[in-house]
Formats: structure tokens, C-alpha cells, sequence
């Protein structure tokens, strides 16, 4: 490339749009990891606020505040908003603003589809919110979908079935985008098995992404041509079979739940070992764990419907392929543990959260292995106990985890420090307060409280008051979260390139090698990786 | 553009297109998960779209007279409306290997004509494949008018080779509106 050519184009690169064209036109992987981090932000609170309507109502047993069918609504939406909207946002964010860093790559490699994929999905959940305003409400049938329930939704059903379409699509753009500039952008030098294990993890995910989501879209729209064009897919009165819709969405919905855990170990993997200041403790043993949790999440879908009626050698198949899911999972939890052993451990925010999240998802992890159980399962399924379950491995697994990458990279991003003193109350709040919320959730469940039920019986009411009260606490300390992003995108001590100590013979990502805030074009020549 | 930037757009592209086909291929896996659903029902017995369909092979040898299993009838109307239907008999005892008969009562009481599709189920699913029907109503739609009455036939033989330890099955009838998925026929099969 000749000299002064690379020069004018950098020049040119350089001036960006102004004011809200910027944003419409960019695409820049930074300026759209930024527009689906802020994104995410904003479906969380208000996939939160939902998450309050919920708890409010169920502050005490009896009906209050909200009429049934509307709590129906707003569980559902809670759910398809913080799955779709929030933490699949989130990891897609990180993975635009730090991969092509992470790597030596210039950009995304399909930067236009990039931003095409972004918007996608902005119109999407545009769609979904608009379903709330319209006759007969938003879906209310779980985020689960089952038919026959859900083809009783009102105007929304065929929006919401599109707004689902969408949301698929700009997944498996994002995904195609990941893996193409991870396969063929990677600097020189830079091998795959050099590569930080946040770019690994959503090497994978991405994998799975494309294998599942297509999967999803094809079961919404059986349910579309079930409703409007006669077709008897899950309609027993035309010969189809509502059991079959629950096979087609868990296929999806396994290996979904991974596609919002796999880019969390990632992360976790990386500040573990930033702050104990050590190399993670078997790379490629992690490496391995993360690929072989990708293979057996296909082929443990049906331990979501032990109770509808399956053979013997089914149950006992889904309960152990299950099982066998921990074992990977114990190595990934035994080499954190690994790599804190006798490291020189600090216990700045991110590893607060990354600390936080491996106690806390393994406790997910073990009541998993409970409704693993088939026999168990037939007392658990359809309780709280699950409710617990599965915000347990989301939210101080998921969520905290993302977090805990915003505190580790928001200096890199905004050339700032944040508050640290805030950004520790909001840890322990935030710790306190999710415990608070989801712990009692297990005995409700273990004492036979239903969910999704909008009131309940007289014994339940201690533990879902103290439910309630933790889940106004955690509501309340997330404005404190985005206090301090916003403060720190405003302002505060400038952070180094750095940012964090890294040891010098530390496998790091090339990020830290980059100034702080990271120049709006990085890597524009390749670097040279030893 | 230099030649390695275009080589890298173009094995970039080339990349893509190949993932785009591997999500297309997903698209078609979902689809194909409802014939392979109906390969493993039909593989494992517990029921299958065949259920409406009429038993091919009958029974050859008599009844085994040393054995007396109790069949159970139940109904349920999913959604149809206002409906009378319920089995005549609650439940018979039978000999495997013998052919019995009892028929479930209906009346449309949905004030309109109607065209009503009975899908059968058998409990438990590992008996399921035993139970054998040579006539049912459940065979072919079934055409209402305002307020009619009948009383449907279902013919019946539950298989020599039952698994010993099953000595009770539940035959249990849903039954819907189905006018829009009505075969061709219907109508003249009152
Ligand atoms: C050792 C790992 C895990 C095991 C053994 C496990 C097992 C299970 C089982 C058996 C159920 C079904 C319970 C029932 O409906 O009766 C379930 C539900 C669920 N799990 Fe997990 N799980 C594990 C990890 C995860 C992870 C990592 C996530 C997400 C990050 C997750 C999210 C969920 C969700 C969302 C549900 C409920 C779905 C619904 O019915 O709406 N699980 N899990
Ligand atoms: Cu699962």
C-alpha cells in the first residue's frame, strides 16, 4: 500500500459525521459496539421495570395492582426483552468494541452489514414494545411460545412472530460477521490459540447462533401458518401435535442459554487473570471445556419436557447427556479457582463481579443438576424452584459478568477511570440485594409455589415479600450503574493504556496495547504478534 | 484498494456465503424435525399421525381368554365449544385378541354446523402400539348439523402380545372443531 495513499485515506476515515448522522451512517465497529451496549442498557431497565411490575404484584398474595392477563404480558415480555434485548445485545456489543481490538484487526470485516444488523434489531424490538398498545396486549403465553396458548394472542401474535424473524436475522449477521473476522482478520501471528479467550468464547457462540436461531425462526413460523393458514403442524385436530412445538424450541432454546453464558466465561476468563495476575490456569483446557459445552448443548434440549410424557429411555438419556454438561463446566470452575490460587489477587470492581459470578453461577449450575433429575423434575418443573434455576446461571451469571467487562473496559473505551467507590457500592448492592431476590425463590418452588401465576397461597407470602423487597433493591442499585457509566463517558481521571497491570509475560489481548480512549481506527496497519 | 485488501474482501465474502448456507441449512433442519418427530413416534409407539388412520394388520389368532385387561374411556372437547360428548360405557373388560365395540355420544349444541375431528390417545404411551382399531370415528371427520345427536362407533382389539404387567389402558378422545382442515369428503360422511 503506497504511503501517502494509506495516509489520506486515514485522514479521510477520520472525520466522522456529526450529531445523530454519525450514528445512523457509521460503521464503525466501535461506534456500533457503543450503539448496542446502549441499546442493552435501555432493554434492561426496561425488561426491569417489567421484572417490578411482576414483583410488586406479587409483594402479597391476593390481586393488586395488575389484572391477570396483563401480568401474563409482562412476565413474557420480561423474559423475550432481558433474553433478546439485554444479554444477547450486551455480549454482541463487547464483541464488536473488543474482538477486531483483541485480535489486530482494522474492523469488523462486513462493517456495513455490521451496521445493518444492528438497526435490524433496533426495529425489532420496536416491533415487540408496539405489541403492548394493541388490541388484546402483548404476548402473554411465556417467552416459551407453546402453542396451543399462544396462537390466543390478540393483534400482536403475527408482530410479535415478526419481530422474533427480525431479531434472528440480525443474530446470525452479527454471528456471520464474528466468525469472518476472526477466521480471516486476525493479525499476523496472532493464531488461534493466541487469542484471548473473550475472542474464543464468541468464536463459539457464534458457531452455535447460526446453527439454532434459523431453527427458532422455522418453529415461529409453523406457529404463523398454524394460525392464518391452516396448516396443522401443533394442531391435533389436523393431525399435528403440540408436543412437537416444545422439541423444535428447546433444540433453540438449549443451546441459547449457552449462546448467554459461553461470551460470560469468556469474559470471567480474562479478569480472573488480570487481577491474579497470573496466566489463566490451562488455556486450552478452557478452550476445549467451551467447545465441548457448545456439542452437548445439542443433545440435552428434552430435559425441559420430562414431564410431558416420554419414554423411560428418554428420561434417563436427557439426565445424563445433562449431567455430563458439568463435567466441562467443573473444569472451567476449577481452573478460575486454579488461577486464583496463589496469585496476587486485588479486588478492583471487575473481579468483585467476576468473583461474584463464581459463586453465584455455580450455585445455578447445582440446582441445574437437581432438575436434571427426571424424577426430581416432575416435583420442580413448572415451580419457582426453577425460576430461581435459571436467574441464578442469567443474572448474577449473565448479567454480572457483563458488568464486570463495562468496569473492565470502560476506561479503554472512554479514556476514564470511573468512580471506584460507587462502582463498589454498586457491587455490593447489587450482590446483596440479587440474593435477597432469588434465594427465597428456591423454597417457594421446593414448597410447591407455581410460576407464572399473578397470585398464590397464604404460606408463600414471607418469602415472596422478602423476594420482592430484594428485587426493588437490585432495581434501584442498576440506576446507580448507569450514574457511573455516565459520569466516566463525561469524565475523570485519564486511564493509561493499560489500564489494569499486566505482567509482561501475559497472554493479553492487544487492546491494552492501544491508548486510552482507544483511537476511533486501531490496528489500521496489522501488528505483528510474537 | 490494494490486491490484498480486494483478495481479503473476496475471501471475506466467500466466507460469508458459506456461513449464510449454513444457516439456511438450519432453516430446513427445523423444518425437518417434523417428519423426523413422526419417524420417532412411530419407531417408539407413542402415537404418531398414523393414529387416525385405520389398523392394517387384524389380529389372527383368537382371544387369550387367560387375560382380562380393563379398557377406560374418556373424552375431552379442547376448545370446540358447546358440546356434548362422553363415552356410553366408562369402561370394559376385555380379552386381548378379541374384538369388542362401545360408542361414544355427541350432540352439537354449538347452534351452527359443524364438521368435528376425535384424535385418540392411549395411556401408557408403551401400550400405546397395542391397541389396535379397525373402526373408529375418529377416522374420518365428522359432519354436525344444528343440534344433531349421535352415537359413534369405535371397534377395537387390544394385541395377544400386550407387555404383561399392563392390565389398564385409557382410550381418551379429543374432540375438535376442525372445519378448516376438513379432507376432502367430509361433508357426505355424516
Ligand atoms: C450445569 C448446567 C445446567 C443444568 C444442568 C441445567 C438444567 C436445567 C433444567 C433441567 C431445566 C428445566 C427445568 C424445568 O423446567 O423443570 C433448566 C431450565 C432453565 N435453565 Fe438451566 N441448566 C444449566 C445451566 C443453565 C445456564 C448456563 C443457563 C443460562 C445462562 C440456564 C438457563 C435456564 C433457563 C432460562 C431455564 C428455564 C426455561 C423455561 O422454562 O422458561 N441453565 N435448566
Ligand atoms: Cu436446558
Amino acid at each position: 500500500m503506497a504511503h501517502h495513499e494509506h495516509a489520506a485515506e486515514h485522514a479521510h476515515h477520520d472525520e466522522k459525521p456529526a450529531g445523530i448522522m454519525r450514528w445512523l451512517t457509521t460503521t464503525n465497529h466501535k461506534d456500533i459496539g457503543t450503539m448496542y451496549l446502549v441499546f442493552s442498557l435501555a432493554m434492561f431497565l426496561i425488561g426491569g421495570l417489567m421484572a417490578l411490575v411482576i414483583r410488586a404484584e406479587l409483594f402479597q398474595p391476593g390481586l393488586q395492582f395488575v389484572d391477570p392477563g396483563f401480568f401474563n404480558q409482562m412476565t413474557t415480555m420480561h423474559a423475550l426483552v432481558m433474553v433478546f434485548g439485554a444479554v444477547m445485545p450486551a455480549t454482541v456489543g463487547l464483541a464488536n468494541w473488543m474482538i477486531p481490538m483483541q485480535i489486530g484487526a482494522p474492523d469488523m470485516a462486513l462493517p456495513r452489514m455490521n451496521l445493518f444488523s444492528f438497526w435490524l434489531l433496533f426495529f425489532a424490538f420496536m416491533l415487540l414494545l408496539s405489541t403492548l398498545f394493541l388490541p388484546g396486549g402483548a404476548p402473554a403465553a411465556g417467552w416459551t411460545l407453546y402453542p396451543p396458548l399462544v396462537l390466543q394472542t390478540g393483534d400482536a401474535f403475527p408482530v410479535a412472530v415478526f419481530a422474533v424473524h427480525l431479531m434472528g436475522a440480525s443474530s446470525i449477521m452479527g454471528s456471520i460477521n464474528v466468525i469472518v473476522t476472526i477466521m480471516n482478520m486476525r493479525a499476523p501471528g496472532m493464531t488461534l490459540l493466541k487469542m484471548p479467550l473473550f475472542s474464543w468464547s464468541w468464536l463459539i457462540t457464534a458457531y452455535l447462533l447460526i446453527a439454532v436461531m434459523p431453527v427458532l425462526a422455522g418453529g415461529v413460523t409453523m406457529l404463523l401458518t398454524d394460525h392464518f393458514f391452516a396448516t396443522s403442524f401443533f394442531n391435533p385436530a389436523g393431525g399435528g401435535d403440540p408436543v412437537l412445538f416444545q422439541h423444535i424450541f428447546w433444540f433453540f432454546g438449549h443451546p441459547e442459554v449457552y449462546i448467554m453464558i459461553l461470551p460470560a466465561f469468556g469474559i470471567v476468563s480474562e479478569i480472573v487473570q488480570t487481577f491474579s495476575r497470573k496466566p489463566i490456569f490451562g488455556y486450552e483446557a478452557m478452550v476445549y471445556a467451551i467447545a465441548s459445552i457448545a456439542f452437548l448443548s445439542f443433545i440435552v434440549w428434552a430435559h425441559h419436557m420430562f414431564t410431558v410424557g416420554m419414554p423411560l429411555a428418554g428420561q434417563m438419556f436427557f439426565t445424563l447427556s445433562t449431567m455430563l454438561i458439568a463435567i466441562p463446566t467443573g473444569v472451567k470452575v476449577f481452573n478460575w479457582t486454579a488461577t486464583l490460587w496463589r496469585g496476587s489477587i486485588s479486588f478492583e470492581p471487575p473481579m468483585l463481579f467476576a468473583i461474584a459470578f463464581l459463586f453465584l453461577f455455580t450455585i445455578g449450575g447445582f440446582s441445574g443438576l437437581m432438575l436434571a433429575i427426571a424424577p426430581a423434575d416432575f416435583q420442580y418443573h413448572d415451580t419457582y424452584f426453577v425460576v430461581a434455576h435459571f436467574h441464578y446461571v442469567l443474572v448474577p451469571g449473565a448479567v454480572f459478568a457483563i458488568m464486570a467487562a463495562v468496569y473492565y473496559w470502560l476506561p479503554k473505551w472512554t479514556g476514564h477511570m470511573y468512580d471506584m467507590k460507587l462502582a463498589n457500592i454498586h457491587f455490593w448492592m447489587s450482590t446483596i440485594f440479587v440474593n435477597v431476590l432469588f434465594f427465597p425463590q428456591h423454597f417457594l418452588g421446593l414448597a410447591g409455589m407455581p410460576r407464572r401465576i399473578p397470585d398464590y397461597a397464604t404460606q408463600f407470602s414471607d418469602w415472596n415479600m422478602v423476594s420482592s423487597i430484594g428485587a426493588f433493591g437490585f432495581g434501584l442499585s442498576q440506576l446507580l450503574f448507569v450514574y457511573i457509566i455516565l459520569k466516566a463517558a463525561k469524565g475523570g481521571a485519564k486511564a493509561t493504556a493499560g489500564v489494569w497491570e499486566h505482567p509482561a509475560d501475559f497472554p493479553a489481548g492487544l487492546e491494552w496495547t492501544v491508548p486510552s480512549p482507544a483511537p476511533y481506527h486501531t490496528f489500521e496497519t496489522a501488528p505483528e504478534v510474537k | 484498494m490494494t490486491d490484498r485488501e480486494r483478495q481479503k474482501r473476496r475471501s471475506n465474502a466467500r466466507l460469508a456465503g458459506r456461513l449464510l448456507l449454513m444457516a439456511a441449512g438450519s432453516f430446513a433442519f427445523g423444518y425437518a424435525l417434523v417428519p423426523l418427530y413422526d419417524v420417532f413416534c412411530e419407531v417408539t409407539g407413542i402415537g404418531s399421525r398414523d393414529r387416525l388412520t385405520q389398523a392394517a394388520v387384524v389380529e389372527a389368532f383368537g382371544p387369550d381368554v387367560s387375560r382380562t385387561v380393563v379398557v377406560e374411556f374418556v373424552s375431552s372437547t379442547p376448545g370446540t365449544g358447546d358440546w356434548e360428548f362422553h363415552p356410553n360405557v366408562a369402561s370394559m373388560e376385555v380379552h386381548p385378541g378379541q374384538l369388542y365395540e362401545t360408542t361414544f355420544h355427541a350432540r352439537n349444541l354449538t347452534g351452527r354446523e359443524i364438521i368435528g375431528q376425535a384424535v385418540p390417545s392411549v395411556s401408557p404411551a408403551r401400550a400405546a402400539r397395542y391397541f389396535q382399531k379397525t373402526e373408529c370415528f375418529c377416522f374420518t371427520p365428522q359432519h354436525f348439523e344444528t343440534d344433531e345427536v349421535k352415537d359413534m362407533p369405535v371397534r377395537f382389539i387390544v394385541g395377544r402380545d400386550l407387555p404383561t404387567g399392563v392390565d389398564r389402558l385409557t382410550l381418551s378422545y379429543s374432540f375438535f372443531d376442525s372445519g378448516r382442515f376438513a379432507r376432502q369428503g367430509a361433508a357426505d360422511n355424516g
